[in-house]
């Protein structure tokens, strides 16, 4: 019984092997972001007819997201908002978490707005916008702690160091900071926030606005010691090849040229965005 | 001593010393190896039509077996982690945490068993430990030792790194199962074990510690071994409180690169290790059952 067992799994695994095989070669994948504006804005390809459906992950972050999911506001609420009216849509918000959100397979929505940055990698697996927002790191820290006063990249080395898995803050330690001691990676913002205040890391890294956000209304006695801007941009996120993007890159480009992005940008943003800059 | 346990006596239908079923599987010979290869062809090879024809077979493949992130992944880049790299952490924090479980658990187990009155409230923190400890969800404990001791700051417990917290809270848990599963093998041990023990002399603990104890721990291989691969899955948790385990590096390649290659990496990387200790369980329930049939001195 042993042997036919033995030969009867090894004749399987060598047919999925050859299987996974001649799939894996079949992927190819296109790159390149906004590819073209063959999208027809008068009648824009839409997930659900006569509406933009547009995602995000729950729970929803102000400054980004402020009000409750039937009239979001917020930047990246009133963006999409503004998206949504230039293309004469009604807008109608669902939730996909952002694990979910390079999934394989159709996506139920048109696009998800989500303070995603926007990096080559990704760009294999899905379509992004033009950015709409651009990205700077920040560097959180408790006021009484010995990396307050830190006023360049080098004074963090020493520092313990936490980020939230998948951001591209993480991306910055490994790549930009390289500290001493290997960072600590938490599953949520909440979790890195409960390190930073229990004392198990020095720091805590994430974008510029969700530090200067804690600073102000989460953590008390913190300090954003810097920003460190990276040439990263948000973007939104459409499934690969959709024709949308087309559209909405038409769109965001005259909400820059009207000044809209950045009127909405001073409104929501502003007071985040005034902290010195990290040294290298 | 010899202890013909009565408890386990040889079954009087099945011969003594005869186990037929495999002098059975040679008889059938190569017929049952053609017979099974050939049902084993026909069973994958419908799954794999189907996976294969399916519209989006390609982007699946692409997302999850794609050969250059499975590599990848297993390697590390620059700016995410080695897959098996951090696989070493969970290995460890296994390897820590068995050997505190199974002495922290026996000791809960026999404290359970200890009769007298004047024992009452030590029998009374075990069941409630057990209670306590199988009742909560592992990753509350996870975040009350790991997040909640060291915001106390005490002079020595507060300033631990975050798998020691990461190793007590396992240990905290698993215990209760564990002490549980001794239990259940101490109990089953016949009560006129001690008697006779206790007749030739023995006191209390000696008979618990050279009589009982070793028929009970034997009895109970198997199923603290289906613990401990639990265990082995559930040492992922840890990354909750920062460390970079498996699982969580196959997430931060998964989240950069937009790929869930990493997790099938993962995934094989704890079937590995399961695998040897599944064969090493049935090793021991089979020879158990040899011995046990064969009425052999146990």
């Amino acid at each position: 019984m042993k042997r036919a067992l033995l030969i009867g799994f090894l004749v399987a695994s060598l047919m999925l092997a050859g299987c996974t095989g001649q799939q894996g070669s079949g992927g190819s994948q296109e790159g390149g972001s906004g590819s073209g504006n063959s999208c027809d804005i008068k009648s824009p390809p839409l997930f659900k007819e006569g509406v933009l459906t547009v995602a995000t992950d729950k729970p929803a972050y102000p400054p980004w997201f402020e009000g409750n999911p039937e009239h979001y506001s917020g930047y990246e609420g009133e963006v999409a908002s503004e998206v949504a009216e230039r293309m004469d849509l009604p807008i109608e918000w669902v939730v996909e978490p952002f694990n979910k959100s390079y999934a394989p397979g159709a996506k139920d929505y048109d696009f998800d707005i989500n303070q995603i940055t926007i990096t080559p990698e990704r760009e294999q697996a899905v379509d992004f916008s033009e950015g709409y927002f651009d990205n700077a790191q920040g560097v959180l820290v408790l006021k009484d702690s010995p990396f307050a006063d830190a006023q360049s990249i080098s004074n963090l080395k020493d520092a313990r160091m936490g980020a939230q898995v998948g951001t591209t803050g993480l991306e910055f330690i490994n790549e930009t900071v390289q500290p001493n001691e290997e960072p600590k990676v938490f599953e949520t913002t909440n979790d890195a926030k409960s390190a930073l205040e229990s004392g198990q890391i020095d720091a805590m890294v994430t974008d510029l606005v969700t530090t200067v956000y804690l600073r102000d209304f989460e953590i008390d006695n913190s300090v954003v010691v810097g920003q460190y801007p990276r040439n990263e941009q948000f973007g939104m996120l459409f499934e690969q090849g959709n024709p949308l993007v087309g559209c909405v890159n038409q769109v965001l480009g005259k909400m820059k040229e009207d000044g809209t992005l950045q009127e909405l940008e001073k409104k929501y943003l502003q007071q985040y965005l005034s902290v010195p800059t990290l040294e290298k | 001593m010899t202890s013909g346990n009565p408890g386990v006596q040889p079954d009087p239908r099945e011969p003594a010393g005869a186990p037929g079923v495999e002098r059975g599987s040679k008889m059938l010979g190569s017929r049952a190896v053609l017979v099974s290869s050939a049902s084993t062809m026909l069973f994958f090879a419908v799954i794999a039509v189907v996976v294969v024809l399916a519209p989006g077979s390609e982007v699946v493949a692409e997302r999850f077996f794609s050969p250059f992130h499975l590599w990848q992944s297993t390697v590390g880049t620059p700016s995410t982690p080695s897959v098996v790299g951090a696989f070493l952490l969970n290995v460890k924090i296994f390897a820590v945490s068995e050997v505190l479980i199974l002495t922290l658990a026996l000791v809960i187990a026999v404290v359970r068993q200890i009769p007298g009155p004047v024992f009452f409230p030590f029998r009374m923190v075990a069941l409630a430990y057990t209670d306590l400890f199988r009742g909560v969800p592992l990753i509350l404990v996870l975040y009350m030792i790991g997040f909640g001791v060291p915001g106390l700051g005490l002079e020595f417990i507060s300033y631990l790194p975050d798998v020691t917290y990461g190793i007590i809270a396992l240990v905290l848990v698993y215990s209760a199962y564990v002490a549980e599963v001794y239990r259940a093998g101490i109990e089953s041990v016949h009560e006129s074990q001690n008697a006779a023990a206790r007749s030739l002399g023995l006191t209390r603990w000696q008979s618990l510690r050279f009589v009982i104890l070793p028929q009970a721990v034997r009895r109970v291989i198997p199923p603290l071994l289906n613990d401990f691969i639990g265990l082995q899955k559930d040492t992922a948790l840890v990354s909750v409180l920062g460390s970079i385990e498996a699982v969580r590096a196959a997430q931060i390649y998964g989240a950069s690169q937009f790929n869930y290659a990493s997790y099938v990496v993962a995934a094989l990387l704890f079937v590995l290790i399961t695998i040897p200790l599944a064969r090493f369980t049935d090793r021991l329930i089979s020879r158990d059952k040899r011995r046990r049939e064969a009425g052999a001195v146990a």
